[in-house]
């Protein structure tokens, strides 16, 4: 549908959700650093996708598009109006504690990611705010109302794509999402969502003979029908190959561009890192971290690593006096700088003061997954190393 | 918190009914099931026992009522029993296990509604069934046609309901589809036997009709028999049936697990 497109490749709306590659926006970050044009951006214009996915379909909604100018990252402020409140959500199953005092909030528009080990309770914290369990304790507010005594008015604003679960093996692709339209004031258009989702030439099929990425497609497509103004994803793309992911996550973000709020539960690191504004990680049904992917990945991940060889020798306190700079070693002809925050820009910065210029510069920055690790309590993973001869 | 106020169930929109109700048909044909026990079966036994010349005989010397005239109630009444037992519950439990229902849950129309739809398709179902029975048997084989029309349609309906509330029951209780093809199965066998498939019930031990009285395929089929020979059902048959129909749909809406 590229004549419907309304995905402006060099928008801004379209940053920051999706990197591309990340191995070259780094090296890109790099040279661009090294030429002296000043701090890297994350200018991934060019990654932008330009496939014709236009959210046309889902367009209809009463909010205006969300202004993006602001990269999401370390700096990024959750939107000042709240689409959820949750306040000490509690929930046992008989002696089994799922959701233990969870308390947050989700701009509007944003893309909140929930992550966690199995069975952290992330599953039964989303459900009690989506309206499919009753919570034993504590305030839930979805838009303002509430999901247990307001559920019929809830359930016309939010879509829901549970975690497990499948449909009648005998039922046809577009009877199932016609019959789900069916059920919503204002439907999106059903073949378009089809289109949309890659499934226009599965439409006849039986439900039955799909392949799991279709059906998980399927139940995208059951979430979102009804134009939700929240969408509540559990596991997303569970079972869905690389390229499925990636348009998946288009989509996603492309659903949150037209004002839709995104709850997406996930154990995908990478999935967290490119799509969610904010992260919360779950443990033991507690919220042990929330933040900005960056942000977790900066403050628990363990660092950013820069590694080069200089092209003349220099003192090292030219670098460890930096407020950035942690650490400094020299690794053959190798100098490995260790720090937080914008670490290339100031190094670079006060190299190019001293003359100095770093070759074959390599920039590692700690990534959710390490954060992840760290921070969740698991004592073989902290000691992998300790198993091998 | 505050105390929570019970919520009423939306009623859907007509066009979301039409639409479960049109998918549960086009499922009902896809996945014949229920077609196949609850229409082909019947009809074929009709046709089987209708072409039999021993069944056009009377059953005694001093009246024109025929073996086939007394088969007639006890089909229906097996009709009704298959439908009800195993067409109606089996894919509510696996719309149960697949976690359908559940998911219904998270839509503005409540899983209730499916239920309903798969109940009226059942409903139709059986209508068909009876008349086809009914009808097929004066047209082609020469049974008497409803003696009391009130009663015979009274009758039918209490039959009906009394068996799908035990259906309903049966899905309300199974955990799983395989628990619940098995229940209707250890149900169904001696409710035919007390509604005189294997032995017409004035064959039976005093005994054990008596305790047929008491069953609601017992009941039917005798209510349906004195009805297509023109009298109106025994007090007491209608009532037992009544009283299933209530029991059993009372129990159904208490126990039914929606996940």
């Amino acid at each position: 549908m590229p004549s419907r497109m309304n995905y402006a490749p060099s928008e801004p709306a379209s940053q920051g959700a999706f990197s591309g590659a990340q191995q070259r926006a780094r090296e890109r970050a790099v040279q661009q650093a090294l030429r002296g044009r000043g701090a890297p951006t994350r200018d991934n214009a060019a990654d932008a996708p330009t496939k014709g996915t236009a959210m046309t379909v889902l367009s209809r909604y009463s909010e205006p598009m969300r202004d993006h100018a602001e990269p999401k990252g370390l700096t990024y402020r959750p939107p000042t109006e709240l689409a959820i409140e949750v306040s000490h959500l509690r929930k046992s199953y008989g002696p089994t504690v799922a959701v233990d005092d969870v308390s947050f909030s989700v701009g509007s528009g944003e893309i909140f990611g929930v992550i966690g080990p199995n069975g952290a309770g992330k599953t039964t914290a989303v459900e009690c705010v989506g309206g499919l369990r009753t919570r034993d304790s504590g305030t839930v507010s979805v838009l303002g109302l509430d999901p247990q005594s307001e559920r019929g008015a809830l359930r016309q604003v939010v879509g829901t794509q549970l975690q497990e679960g499948s449909m009648p093996v005998r039922l046809r692709v577009s009877e199932l999402v016609g019959l789900f339209a069916s059920f919503y004031p204002h439907p999106a258009d059903t073949s378009d969502l089809l289109d949309l989702l890659g499934l226009a030439s599965k439409r006849n099929a039986y439900y039955g003979r799909l392949s799991g990425g279709q059906k998980q497609r399927v139940a995208i497509a059951l979430a979102l029908v009804g134009r939700p103004k929240v969408a509540i994803l559990d596991e997303l793309t569970t079972g869905l190959d690389p390229q499925a992911r990636r348009d998946t996550w288009e989509l996603v973000a492309s659903i949150r561009d037209q004002g839709v709020t995104v709850v997406l539960v996930t154990h995908f690191m990478d999935e967290a890192e490119r799509l969610c504004d904010r992260v919360m990680l779950v443990e033991h049904g507690q919220v042990v971290a929330l933040d900005t992917p960056a942000m977790l990945a900066q403050r628990h991940g363990g660092g950013t690593r820069l590694s080069f060889r200089p092209s003349q020798p220099f003192e090292d306190s030219l670098l460890t006096g930096l407020p950035e700079v942690r650490g400094l070693q020299h690794e053959g002809g190798r100098v490995v700088v260790n720090g937080t925050g914008d670490l290339l820009g100031v190094v670079v910065h006060a190299l190019d003061g001293a003359g100095v210029e770093p070759h074959n510069a390599d920039l590692t920055t700690a990534s959710l997954e390490d954060a992840f690790l760290r921070l969740t309590s698991r004592p073989k993973a902290a000691q992998p190393r300790e198993v091998s001869s | 918190m505050t105390t929570a106020v019970p919520v009423p169930v939306p009623r859907p929109s007509a066009r979301s009914l039409r639409r479960l109700i049109a998918t549960e048909t086009k499922l009902a044909y896809r996945v014949p099931v229920g077609l196949a026990l609850g229409v082909v079966v019947p009809v074929l036994l009709l046709v089987i026992f209708g072409l039999s010349p021993g069944f056009k005989k009377p059953v005694n010397p001093h009246t024109t009522i025929t073996f086939m005239d007394d088969y007639v109630p006890v089909l229906m009444a097996l009709t009704l029993a298959l439908i009800a037992l195993v067409s109606l519950p089996i894919p509510m439990v696996m719309n149960r296990e697949r976690k359908y229902l559940r998911r219904l849950s998270a839509t503005p129309v409540a899983p209730v509604w499916l239920l309903g739809a798969q109940v009226a398709v059942n409903l139709v179902m059986a209508v068909v069934a009876m008349g086809t029975i009914v009808g097929g048997g004066v047209l082609f084989f020469d049974i008497k046609a409803p003696g009391n029309v009130g009663g015979f349609i009274l009758a039918v309906i209490l039959a009906t309901a009394s068996l799908f509330a035990l259906g309903l029951f049966i899905a309300a209780v199974s955990p799983s589809p395989p628990v619940a093809g098995v229940l209707g199965t250890v149900v169904l066998y001696p409710l035919l036997y007390f509604a005189g498939l294997w032995a017409p019930r004035q064959n039976m031990a005093p005994a054990l009709r008596h305790i047929g009285d008491f069953t609601p395929l017992g009941s039917a089929a005798q209510s349906i028999l004195s009805s297509l020979q023109g009298a109106f059902p025994a007090t007491h048959a209608l009532i037992v049936m009544g009283v299933w129909a209530v029991v059993f749909s009372a129990a159904a809406v208490r126990l039914f697990r929606w996940e």
